[in-house]
């Protein structure tokens, strides 16, 4: 019962977010210089011609009206069109989508599981020399920009050592993708047998899920230090130590459980980090996801893609920070049981 | 006989920002086996240092600076860390002041008394699942299976306080240190409580050292009291005579302190307030709230001197003054 | 984006000298990082006077030379001097972040008190429009709000401006609220003090000091977004000099080895904004006046 109290609850703080983004993605794509009717219509269009253009995309209607056009457009899935590709930029979208998924999971997975121990670490050794690194570590990491750490990546790994392969796609030059599954290919791969697609796809994987994960693992790093901090100072930490339990139940067991429930709540941050981290790394590697896409968009100035690019990124926000924030309920459970 | 706890000449020391804090000042205390011993003092007196002391968990910034702890005749400063890991919970154990705070909320009760039986008796999960069940039983949890799954926060405040006494009592310990057990319960809840300590002690023949800051509390269960000030041990009796016959200032203006239902006393607070510990003034502790302040307590210590049979005072007024009281 | 500190209100107490030398002594990561941002930041004052080239002089003949004596940091594609560029960039990274972080501050705060003084539904709607705003990880809200307006440099200030008032807003407005609470429980004060009063006396002293804090991590973080920005290709466009834009140019020689060309810019943003987070920080820690536990 407490769960579902709160899971109302959260729902209702959605809807009000959901209507303001659109709104701001709206007031984007109204703002955008030019005249998409004269995009659309060509250069060559007379001004008959342009005038019914502007009248089919309700552009001589007033402000809220063609809001509404473009909101229920947005319910039904309409996010414009591309003048690059002339196809509909879901379209687009959802083909290149898997691609940026597979990116943020591993991504995810790495900052997870080397900020994770970095933060137990230096929580338990705190203020010495391996907290201090630690820190250390963990802001710079920060301060990189996330394109020179691929950038410099590229460079040690694959210029100078020859360990990564050249940073253009998913996959190396003459394989083919394995059957399409889920779209991501590790896992298609891994499902089929298809040992060389899985051993290529890893390949080209590991340096820009490297780059984009290094650039969110200090956050995680950092939380999981503090919030460990606070939990070995409690009382029933000392009362566990007091009890004669052995060090490494207290720390990675009583301890740690404590400490993983706030951590969910950053992965929802954390997720913000690789979306925004997404535009910048997929276009250094090349790699051919929606954030690829969007910025590819921007050099001939394509604003479907971009502005969609950004309402996608918005409403996946939104929806993985209400996910995490439910996460958050079913494993605390103080709130679960009330 | 050896005593079953000898603390001689203990010092704790704290470092801060503004400079050392000595929260506990070459003290000595004794325990024999059975006995339940208060220790009375105000907040800040070093009572729960001390019991931190005696299960070596100081630690930074806390250090032990000086004194012994001697358990069964073993210094317990001599033992590895393994070895003293297995004195804590198993040999000695504790219960600490706020029960809801000190249990873990993601785990649910009942296992966190399971897993003692698994890790110091030796006892397989069915065998400690059962031995769990019992102990809440012994500590007079209704309905005991359903309890053990529950968390934390669904227990009321006199029943985490039970379970805290289930943890500490499940390995049989021989001295069982009650920080503030009763602080903070209701009045009939903490007076169960305390019948429940007093009958466990009894039947297990655990030693508690029970500390409290309430004198009434004391009355009621202890066998003997020490009192502590600012760090310091100024008085140690058997309880008859430390409420019969106080004779430390602190201890005599402690006792005058309580309400009395039998006569009209006004109450008197104590004046001042616990010097500050940082940094300290080399003499008696006591020496800007009390009566008999003369210049030797300000320079000097007064040692603990046995003033009668098991009767042991910190205080050079006492002395001059013991005739005539 | 660093989340802001949620401090409870802390009584201003006037800092006595030695407390500050000692504070000063115990944070020498901090107050080095401090001295590396002054002179950075007169290095691009002066730029003239310290670049040993014209950052704009092309040199076909030392076209793509490495370190050496005469270039510091090589040369690029058209022989321009990396090191005089780099420091020319520093002119327009900085401001750019600077601006865009005390527009947003002040901005921010002057929406934040105005909206925590009038309470009732323009609260409501400034909060909604907040949590709408911060919806959006800032880069790619800036990255459409650049897309949108148009290429410049005061396009991507004013985009990258946007995406931090939320926070400014939010925190000066929770220290309004607190104020107006205390108002009305102070007994004493029935008749409403005039706005500007409770800013100046209440207001200021409480929320300067995560304020500075918060705007001197947030510097860091806008210096960050304008790079990245201008990598993909929005706001500033090449030839012009920016850290960013030249990484970007670097990026393309990686492949046959030219490492000297995205190596500085980019290095130099990361000193840079790693001056700005440990000077963020060491603020942090010295405006604290609560003794940080026993040590």
């Amino acid at each position: 019962m407490g769960f579902l109290n709160y899971l109302v609850r959260r729902l209702a703080l959605v809807v009000p977010t959901l209507f303001g983004v659109s709104l701001i993605c709206f007031f984007l794509t109204y703002m955008l210089p030019g005249n998409p009717a004269m995009v659309k219509a060509g250069p060559f269009a007379t001004a008959e011609h342009l005038a019914e253009m502007e009248h089919q995309m309700g552009l001589d209607r007033s402000l809220p009206e063609q809001y509404i056009r473009y909101a229920s457009g947005l319910l039904h899935g309409d996010l414009g069109e591309s003048s690059a590709t002339g196809r509909p930029v879901s379209q687009d979208f959802i083909q290149r989508l898997p691609a940026t998924l597979e990116l943020n999971l591993a991504a995810l997975l790495i900052a997870i599981a080397i900020g994770i121990p970095l933060g137990v670490l230096s929580a338990v050794h705190r203020d010495t020399f391996i907290d201090h690194i630690g820190r250390v570590v963990g802001i710079t990491g920060v301060a990189m920009p996330s394109f020179w750490t691929g950038l410099l990546f590229v460079y040690v790994f694959f210029y100078l050592l020859n360990l990564a392969p050249p940073p253009l796609g998913r996959l190396g030059s003459g394989i083919t993708p394995p059957a399409h599954i889920t779209g991501l290919y590790v896992v298609d791969s891994l499902m089929t047998g298809n040992w060389i697609a899985l051993r290529s796809s890893l390949h080209q994987l590991m340096l820009p899920s490297a780059t984009l994960g290094l650039s969110v693992m200090a956050p995680v790093a950092r939380m999981v230090r503090s919030t460990m901090l606070e939990i070995l100072e409690s009382d029933y930490i000392k009362a566990a130590w007091a009890a004669g339990l052995p060090r490494r139940t207290v720390i990675y067991g009583d301890a740690l459980r404590n400490a993983m429930i706030p951590v969910i709540t950053i992965l929802g941050i954390v997720f913000g980090f690789l979306m925004a981290g997404n535009a910048v790394v997929e276009s250094v590697f090349a790699w051919p996801g929606i954030g690829n896409y969007a910025v590819t968009a921007l050099m001939t100035k394509d604003s479907g893609p971009i502005q969609s690019f950004v309402l996608f990124v918005a409403v996946m926000y939104v929806a993985v920070n209400l996910l995490v924030d439910l996460a958050y309920g079913l494993a605390d459970p103080r709130i679960r049981l009330r | 006989m050896t005593e079953l706890l000898e603390i001689q000449d203990l010092t704790v020391q704290f470092e801060s920002d503004a400079g050392e804090i000595e929260a506990v000042d070459h003290i000595n205390l004794t325990i024999r086996r059975g006995e339940v011993v208060g220790l009375v003092g105000e907040s800040g007196s070093g009572k729960s240092v001390t019991s931190f002391a005696i299960l070596r968990l100081i630690r930074r910034p806390g250090r032990v600076k000086s004194g012994t702890i001697k358990f069964n005749g073993v210094d317990l400063a001599s033992l590895s860390e393994e070895d003293m890991r297995q004195v804590r919970g198993a040999k000695i154990a504790m219960i600490s002041q706020s029960p809801r705070t000190a249990l873990n909320p993601v785990i649910p009760v009942g296992r966190q008394i399971s897993r003692l039986f698994k890790l110091h008796a030796g006892l397989s999960a069915p065998e400690a699942e059962k031995r769990m069940l019992e102990m809440l039983s012994l500590v007079r949890i209704p309905d005991p299976e359903k309890r053990a799954r529950q968390y934390a926060h669904q227990l009321s405040g006199g029943m985490c306080q039970r379970v805290m006494i289930a943890m500490a009592l499940a390995t049989s310990p021989q001295l069982l240190l009650a920080d503030e057990p009763t602080t903070g319960l209701d009045v009939s809840i903490a007076a169960k409580i305390l019948d429940l300590l007093r009958e466990l002690g009894a039947r297990t023949g655990a030693a508690i050292l029970f500390i409290t800051h309430d004198l009434g509390v004391v009355a009621e269960i202890c066998d003997r009291v020490v009192v502590m000030h600012a760090g310091q041990v100024v008085e140690s009796a058997p309880v008859r005579t430390l409420f019969n016959n106080p004779a430390h200032p602190y201890t005599r203006a402690l006792v005058r302190s309580i309400p009395r239902i039998d006569r009209d006393v006004s109450m008197e607070p104590i004046p001042g307030s616990v010097p500050s510990l940082l940094n300290p003034a080399p003499g008696c502790r006591y020496v800007e709230r009390c009566d008999w302040a003369s210049e030797r307590c300000r320079l000097s210590r007064p040692p603990l001197a046995e003033v009668a049979a098991d009767h042991l005072v910190a205080c050079y007024g006492y002395e001059e003054r013991r005739g005539t009281c | 984006m660093p989340t802001l500190p949620s401090s409870p209100p802390v009584t201003p107490r006037p800092i006595p000298p030695s407390l500050v030398w000692r504070r000063v002594r115990r944070n020498p990561l901090s107050f080095t990082a401090l001295c590396v941002i002054v002179t950075i930041a007169l290095i691009a004052l002066f730029a003239p006077l310290v670049a040993p080239y014209p950052p704009d002089a092309t040199d076909a003949g030392s076209a793509l030379q490495s370190v050496s004596w005469q270039h510091l940091l090589g040369t690029d594609l058209y022989g321009r001097d990396q090191l005089s560029r780099i420091i020319y960039a520093a002119r327009v990274d900085l401001s750019v972040a600077f601006a865009a972080t005390a527009a947003a501050v002040a901005i921010g705060a002057l929406l934040g008190a105005i909206v925590g003084y009038r309470g009732g539904w323009v609260d409501n709607v400034a909060m909604r429009a907040v949590d709408a705003v911060m919806a959006f990880p800032a880069f790619v809200l800036a990255m459409g709000i650049t897309a949108a307006m148009g290429n410049s440099t005061g396009n991507v200030a004013i985009a990258i401006s946007i995406t931090q008032i939320p926070a400014y807003l939010r925190l000066i407005r929770g220290e309004m609220l607190r104020v107006r609470e205390m108002e009305y429980a102070d007994a004493a004060r029935t008749v409403g003090n005039p706005a500007w009063r409770i800013v100046l006396i209440h207001l200021l002293p409480n929320c300067l000091p995560p304020l500075i804090v918060q705007a001197t991590l947030a510097m860091g973080f806008a210096l960050l977004t304008m790079a990245s920005l201008s990598f993909i290709g929005l706001g500033i466009q090449p030839p012009q000099s920016e850290w960013g834009v030249m990484t970007a140019e670097g990026a393309s020689q990686i492949v046959t080895g030219e490492w000297w060309l995205f190596l500085f810019p980019g290095l130099a943003i990361m000193i840079t904004v790693l001056a700005f987070n440990l000077v963020g920080d060491g603020l942090r820690d010295f405006l604290d006046p609560r003794m940080r536990g026993i040590r």
